[in-house]
């Protein structure tokens, strides 16, 4: 690591060296040693047809046997879940915003939707789901809505932080905690630039979203996915996400929707992009997310070379405060 | 949620949400999820943590001072330094260990050796250093085996300083941005801070004639251990507020004021009284444990309000698309 004498930062080098801690990384599980790997695979969570029904949170909870983890009204509009931790790996957030009615997307003219063949499904991604907007033109609120999860990110810094090896990249690309390794360090949680991963204090271990990978084993989505009633939370090969989610996004882009963006999808991001990636109406903020995660790894090999210039400097220093050699040695 | 208590989160900060309008009080122009932070802050316990930087740091900078005494011949000097540092070691391994949520898996620390992976490079570091250090001071207090002695006491001096700085980078290598982002000057602050202790240290546990070294080392410490918490304050922007605000304001302007009194004090009448040597000495490691504690308060406070995460990543956003298409800036 010493040699790398890239000190930007900035994570645009090839090297493998450079590749592993930061920058855009096609092969995360071969990398990781899986020969021989199926497809990444990964979440798109379109949060323009979130309904805020949670069905999401709680399938999760039922098919993981997540303990409960408190039960608050918090006054965050219908959010009392509050947060991902330990013990809750989806979690609905709830914004109300006051608007102008008439600049929502929504103050359009729909005299021409086919209604019918919305409802059929012949258009997909929107079966049985509300377009951003609709219905809000009358008061001037929008209401959004968003399940987040763990990111999966490509290059996860609980992952590589972890001591242990407990943290690990599972053959399709994802990143789950062997709970039978983890010696609750706690090392992961400040490191996660997401605020995903947390400890239970009454077990010692942390926790976080597995993307269900016993279910994958078994050719099965992840349990919310299953559950998601309007595929907000759709899951599938990463690649194939991607595309799926830039044609979404030009089409709300036609339809007037023009807030709409993604979040997380571009492998040259900070995290070289998430396994788990968003469609959003607001900044990422407004959700809870940070603007612009980067994995502190990438920063890793320039830690190291101060720490030995520091170190250098003791040694320096110890050496020079004893240099009047000994003869005079009577404490001068 | 722990932080309910303080009534920080959900007042105040508010911009948008269900009472958005009448809680939009704030300095800095940012939007969050209703005030929520949105890093997890550290589940360490303080006590453990800080102590286990500040007896990580005393063992590390204080064999090296140990094996300089040794060299120059000042021997009641290295022998106390040498017994401080394997006691030190020892309380800072435990410190770790006792923070861990399952303390009985501690072994599975040194299942893998991870580059990436601050702590574990730190763990088979303690490896390396523990034993050496521990029989350096076996060998000096019993007076056995003088040559495996030297040997040992070579070998802890060698790993020394890199014990007294792998946790700055351990510190640093996480999202925390009070850590995250000082991590070019963390490791200053923690070597400096280290030789504070340990020569602190020395001022009170060796005679007066061998102190010389001491003296001069907490001098030079001190003023290296301003200059880098001032330079990582500075550069920190408006993330360096949280070592100047709150309860980790508090303890490093105690540190602060510590550390120089006991260097001073050291240095002006250290040669001449054992108790101001003493004393000084004193408070040159309480100096060096607050400030450890104040950067463990500090990383804290930057991640818990999500405007130390929200504003350095949106102005860092500005300043890359400012240097991609300057015209397009507008
Ligand atoms: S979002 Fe956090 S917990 Fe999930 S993979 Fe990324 S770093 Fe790990
Ligand atoms: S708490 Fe467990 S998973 Fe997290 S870094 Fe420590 S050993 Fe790894």
């Amino acid at each position: 690591m010493a040699q790398d004498t890239d000190t930007s930062g900035a994570g645009r080098r090839t090297g493998t060296l450079r590749r592993l801690l930061s920058g855009p990384e096609p092969e995360p599980a071969e990398d990781a040693g899986h020969t021989g790997a199926p497809a990444r695979v990964g979440f798109f969570t379109d949060t323009s047809v979130c309904i805020g029904c949670k069905a999401c949170e709680v399938a999760c909870k039922e098919w993981n046997a997540i303990p409960e983890d408190g039960i608050d009204l918090t006054g965050m509009s219908y959010d009392n879940t509050q947060s991902l931790g330990a013990s809750t790996w989806r979690h609905v957030a709830f914004i109300e915003q006051n608007v102008v009615a008439a600049s929502l997307p929504s103050a359009q003219d729909h005299s021409d939707v086919d209604v019918f063949a919305l409802a059929s499904g012949t258009e997909p991604g929107t079966v049985g789901a509300t377009e951003p907007g609709d219905g809000a033109e009358r008061d001037g609120v929008r209401w959004l809505m968003s399940s987040d999860v763990c990111k999966h990110c490509t290059h996860a810094a609980c992952l590589d932080v972890c001591p242990t090896g407990a943290l690990v990249r599972t053959e399709y690309g994802t990143v789950v905690v062997q709970q039978d390794v983890c010696n609750g360090c706690g090392y992961c949680v400040p490191a996660c630039p997401y605020g995903v991963i947390d400890q239970r204090k009454d077990d010692g271990r942390v926790f976080k979203c597995t993307m269900c990978y016993d279910r994958l084993g078994d050719g099965l989505e992840p349990a919310c996915a299953k559950a998601c009633p309007t595929e907000s939370i759709q899951f599938g090969p990463l690649e194939e996400l991607r595309e799926r989610a830039a044609e979404r996004v030009e089409q709300l882009h036609r339809r007037g929707v023009t807030s709409a963006r993604l979040y997380g999808h571009e492998p040259d991001d900070g995290v070289g992009g998430d396994g788990a990636f968003f469609l959003l109406l607001d900044e990422p903020e407004v959700y809870g997310l940070p603007p612009d995660p980067v994995v502190t790894t990438r920063d890793l090999p320039e830690m190291w070379r101060h720490a030995a210039y520091a170190a250098l400097g003791l040694v320096g220093a110890a050496a020079a405060v004893f240099l009047p050699l000994p003869g005079r040695r009577s404490g001068r | 949620m722990t932080e309910t208590g303080n009534g920080r989160v959900g007042t105040g900060r508010r911009r948008r949400g269900a009472r958005g309008e009448r809680l939009m009080v704030e300095r800095a122009e940012f939007t969050s999820y209703y005030g929520r932070p949105i890093l997890k802050e550290p589940t360490w316990s303080s006590v453990d943590i800080a102590g286990y930087f500040f007896l990580g740091g005393l063992a590390g900078a204080g064999s090296v001072l140990a094996a300089g005494a040794q060299l120059t011949g000042r021997p009641a000097t290295a022998r106390a330094l040498k017994t401080s540092s394997a006691l030190a070691i020892a309380g800072s391994a435990a410190a770790l260990v006792h923070d861990l949520g399952r303390p009985g898996r501690f072994a599975n620390m040194l299942r893998v050796i991870k580059p990436t992976s601050p702590m574990s490079v730190g763990s088979w570091l303690l490896a390396g250093y523990g034993p050496a250090a521990a029989g350096a001071c076996a060998s000096a207090l019993t007076g056995r085996l003088p040559r495996l002695g030297t040997l040992a006491t070579v070998g802890a001096a060698t790993l020394g300083p890199a014990v007294a700085t792998y946790t700055a980078v351990l510190a640093a290598d996480t999202a925390t941005p009070a850590w995250h982002d000082a991590h070019r000057h963390l490791p200053f602050v923690f070597a400096a801070s280290a030789t504070c202790a340990a020569s602190g240290m020395a001022l009170v546990a060796s005679p007066v004639h061998e102190a010389g070294p001491a003296r001069r080392a907490a001098v030079a410490a001190c003023a290296a251990d301003l200059a880098a918490t001032e330079m990582m304050t500075k550069q920190l922007g408006l993330v360096g507020e949280t070592y100047e605000q709150g309860k980790a304001g508090r303890l490093m302007h105690t540190a602060r004021i510590l550390t120089t009194a006991g260097a001073l004090g050291a240095a002006l009448l250290g040669g001449r009284s054992r108790t101001a040597a003493v004393l000084g000495g004193a408070a040159l490691l309480a100096g060096s444990a607050l400030t450890r504690f104040g950067v463990f308060e500090a990383g804290v406070a930057s991640a818990r309000d999500p405007k130390y995460t929200v504003v350095p990543q949106r102005s860092r956003m500005a300043s890359r698309s400012e240097e991609t298409d300057p015209a397009a800036s507008a």
